[in-house]
């Protein structure tokens, strides 16, 4: 209906701004550069000039020893991924079930709601470490069950615990969502759970994304702890590296690995927030 | 420039993506003025309200606050904004302050007001409304148009040089769209600067100095309100003048 704006010559006066405004833009990023490298050049100077500097680096920055360390240490690291894929899907549905739990009303689900409280009370409070060794040595010593991997056992005790946290991320979410919505989908005639899983949850989830990315992302760092129980994962094998170099690179190496594991999840979960603003609110921010 | 000019705008234009909401909008507002913008939904009154308040970006063209060149792009954008106030459609009440917070976290957080001074001026204003007894009340427990009237009050708390209405009455029922507008009269008479958009025909012609009819991105026909109500000149303004009263 209207012609596009290429067909028109911007003034002089917004020409000027536009300009202005590019002006302001080069100062701030050569702002930003600048004080980049002048921090990264104090931090690198404070660091080397310590007189310590070259023993560290021999045994925290060996590129020999990081070499041979490499192919064990990225072994351990496939099995982390291995225990964080099946932990995180079992996590999101322990937690999803308990956060449901929690919620539900009427006198009815009294005991539901109290084993789920006390579920997420106990296992919030539990060392996450204290919860491996009593699942890890603990569970397979009744001899009821078969022999199963370590790495299982590391799984389900990160399973309990996590979920315990999720679960309260959940529950935050689905209180967050504003009455009216109830009120909507049930004026709709939607059931109480028909209105939990199609309106209440999506938007529960939805706000609470970013809080469930940084629990992911806190859990892909504890799933080196499985490593106490004996499995030999990525941390458990730069130990073993270690043991046999006289030389932490391997640790460093096995904290690399961790990060650039990280990375991936951490963008992921910026680009998805920024889209779901894009998509779901109107106009810019101010 | 006249010291009574309160808003000025020049050439404005406004652009999202390959569509041209406003292409080239002209508007001057004296002091005490009520312009009412009309014009059918898309026609970019909202756009226009959401420029004047630097809450979009102008593609072109100059506006001017008091005399002060607010499309600046060095301008201070929060002190230009304190300085207008807006109600919007959806009302926008701070839903975790009571009534009485809402109305004066501006005056107390920006202008540095002494909070009992603020309050008792919010209280006040609260009591002309009719409004008191719910000033420890949280939004949510109000009636539509008792939130609207007091996103108004909020508006106006800081005795701000203009006030913005983006479309107040467009999510109240009938009944409540009478107690709101009630409140614009006497803002009006009190000599508020007031530019609002509205489909509330009835309401621009009783109150407004001047209508505008916004149409295809400009200002396609303006004049007092019974020049536009009674006698429009031209035949879009006509045709879309015929269709609000034939219902």
């Amino acid at each position: 209906m209207n012609t596009p704006d290429d067909a028109r010559r911007p003034s002089a006066i917004e020409l000027g701004r536009r300009a202005f405004r590019r002006k302001q833009s080069r100062k701030s990023v050569a702002v930003s550069f600048l004080s980049t490298v002048v921090f990264a050049t104090v931090l690198w100077f404070g660091v080397v000039s310590t007189p310590g500097w070259a023993r560290v680096q021999q045994s925290f920055f060996n590129p020999d020893v990081l070499v041979q360390a490499w192919p064990r240490v990225f072994e351990g690291l496939l099995l982390n991924l291995r225990v964080l894929l099946f932990a995180a899907v079992g996590v999101l549905i322990v937690a999803l079930l308990l956060a449901t739990l929690r919620t539900l009303q009427g006198p009815v689900f009294f005991p539901l709601r109290v084993v789920a409280t006390a579920y997420t009370d106990l296992f919030r409070g539990m060392p996450l470490i204290i919860v491996l060794y009593i699942v890890g040595f603990g569970i397979p010593g009744l001899g009821a069950l078969p022999r199963m991997p370590l790495e299982f056992w590391g799984t389900i005790a990160l399973i309990l615990t996590y979920s315990a946290y999720v679960s309260e991320v959940f529950r935050a979410g689905i209180e967050s969502v504003h009455p009216s919505q109830r009120l909507a989908a049930r004026s709709l005639g939607l059931s109480y759970g028909t209105t939990l899983r199609k309106i209440v949850m999506p938007q529960a989830i939805r706000k609470v994304t970013p809080a469930l990315m940084n629990d992911f992302i806190a859990m892909q760092k504890d799933v080196g702890l499985i490593s106490v129980l004996g499995a030999v994962d990525a941390v458990r094998a730069a130990q073993i590296e270690t043991a046999q170099a006289f030389n932490f690179t391997p640790y460093v190496l096995a904290g690399l690995l961790f990060v650039l594991l990280a990375l991936p999840m951490i963008r992921l979960t910026d680009w998805y927030t920024a889209r779901l603003r894009e998509r779901e609110q109107m106009g810019s921010l101010v | 420039m006249s010291a009574e000019l309160v808003l000025r705008l020049r050439n404005v234009h406004k652009v999202f993506g390959d569509t041209a909401v406003l292409s080239g909008i002209d508007l001057d507002v004296n002091h005490g003025d009520v312009v009412a913008l009309i014009g059918a939904s898309g026609s970019g009154k909202s756009t226009l309200l959401r420029c004047v308040n630097l809450l979009e970006q102008l593609d072109d063209g100059q506006m001017w606050l008091s005399g002060e060149d607010i499309s600046d792009p060095g301008i201070n954008q929060d002190q230009v904004r304190s300085r207008i106030g807006v109600v919007f459609q959806a009302f926008n009440l701070f839903p975790h302050l009571s009534v009485l917070n809402n109305i004066t976290l501006a005056s107390t957080t920006l202008w540095k007001k002494p909070i009992k001074e603020a309050q008792e001026h919010a209280m006040s204003l609260l009591e002309r409304v009719g409004l008191a007894e719910k000033a420890r009340d949280y939004p949510d427990r109000l009636s539509g148009g008792q939130q609207q009237r007091v996103a108004l009050v909020r508006a106006i708390a800081t005795n701000p040089d203009l006030l913005l209405l983006d479309e107040i009455t467009s999510a109240l029922d009938p009944e409540l769209v009478g107690e709101v507008l009630d409140l614009v009269r006497t803002l009006k008479e009190d000599g508020t600067t007031i530019v609002m958009a509205t489909h509330e025909m009835a309401f621009a012609r009783d109150i407004a100095d001047r209508v505008v009819f916004l149409d295809g991105g400009v200002i396609y026909e303006s004049g007092t309100a019974t020049e536009i109500f009674e006698n429009p000149q031209l035949p879009r303004t006509k045709e879309f003048l015929k269709r609000f009263r034939s219902r």
